[in-house]
């Protein structure tokens, strides 16, 4: 593929994404935000979210899917139990989690 | 975090700025210098790289973007899979919204605030404008959002030019920086729906992915957030 070729492909992604984004717009002006319907699309939001984070730690694509699901798992547990002990510290549990999971990784490898 | 308010519009972007540098700004720099570096690695450019950070605005999209550029994918396959990994907008934009219904009255400004989304910056938003008055929540919330782009432009390009100096496993920590950070920025989440919703959507996720990779997302979050909704509904009105 050429260099026009990317970007029109970049533009379609682009595209593709702001849909979603423009139609959120339309139909959040045509529901009562006190109503049940709200709930449900917060509802869906939060769904959706945990479904795609836990995808990705669980069954990630690309080069993440050839490291052990353990990795992954056990390093968010630790992010997650260092932001809970340290006062709910997000940058340290973030960090923290990842580090565990780059040493794991480095070992792996060997070094 | 204790509900604060501002005396003035400026005050309330300032102060959307200063909350953005206290984790945001920073996990998004770095989880995007993961995505530089992946980018250039899938051969993308430098400025398809950061126009997508930009403009798509949302890290799933964009590594399934330049993943499946790499791997040769045909382009209905990678706009299909863009546009699903990144189908949360629609449930985030109609739940965000109404926030901004009377601080903004001008309709055409919701269709740029919408754009600024990301979950970062959807989650604080969430968060802190219905603690403001109306006419603060907008300008605190572009604050935060635009620091964020920023960071996001800034962490792509340097992640992009260090790519042959990192290692794969940096490149990798990267990349998996993100759900390790909204995993705890969801562990937090108090109101009983949500947490519902949170549970119910982190075990579908992977189980409906395996059925179908592609409309997996979209059938957790119909799926999951109407069970959710019932669940929370049916101990609404036990607690009545």
């Amino acid at each position: 593929m050429n260099d026009i070729g990317l970007w029109l492909l970049l533009i379609l992604a682009i595209g593709s994404t702001y849909v979603w984004r423009g139609l959120g717009v339309v139909i959040s002006g045509r529901i009562n935000p006190e109503g049940e319907a709200f709930r449900v699309v917060s509802c869906v939001a939060y769904a959706l979210l945990a479904g795609l984070i836990s995808r990705m730690i669980v069954l990630p694509t690309g080069a993440l899917a050839e490291t052990p699901v353990f990795d992954r798992v056990f390093s968010t547990i630790v992010g997650v139990g260092v932001f809970f002990l340290f006062k709910r510290n997000v940058l340290l549990g973030t960090f923290g989690g990842v580090a565990v999971f780059l040493v794991l990784s480095v070992m792996r490898a060997g070094f | 975090m204790p509900a604060k308010t501002y005396a003035t519009p400026g005050a309330a972007f300032a102060g959307g700025v200063g909350d953005a540098f206290k984790v945001s700004v920073w996990v998004v720099f770095a989880s995007m210098t993961g995505f530089g570096s992946l980018a250039r690695d899938s051969g993308l450019t430098l400025g398809v790289s950061m126009v997508s950070s930009g403009a798509i605005w949302g890290l799933p999209g964009q590594i399934a973007f330049a993943e499946l550029y790499a791997t040769g994918a045909p382009v209905l396959a990678i706009i299909l899979a863009v546009s699903l990994a990144n189908v949360r907008f629609l449930p985030m934009t109609v739940a965000m919204m109404p926030l901004f219904r009377e601080g903004v009255k001008n309709r055409a400004w919701h269709y740029v605030l919408a754009q600024l989304a990301s979950v970062n910056t959807w989650a604080a938003a969430m968060r802190v404008c219905p603690h403001l008055p109306h006419e603060l929540r907008a300008p605190y919330y572009v604050g935060f959002s635009i620091v964020c782009m920023l960071a996001g432009l800034a962490g792509t390009a340097t992640g992009f030019v260090l790519a042959v100096e990192f290692p794969p496993v940096v490149t990798l920590s990267l990349v998996f920086l993100n759900p390790v950070y909204f995993t705890i920025v969801f562990a937090d989440v108090r109101h009983r729906a949500g947490v519902i919703a949170l549970l119910i959507g982190a075990v579908g996720g992977p189980l409906f992915y395996q059925l179908s990779p592609d409309w997996g997302l979209l059938a957790t979050g119909a799926i999951g957030g109407a069970l959710a909704y019932l669940v929370d509904r049916i101990l609404r009105r036990r607690h009545e």
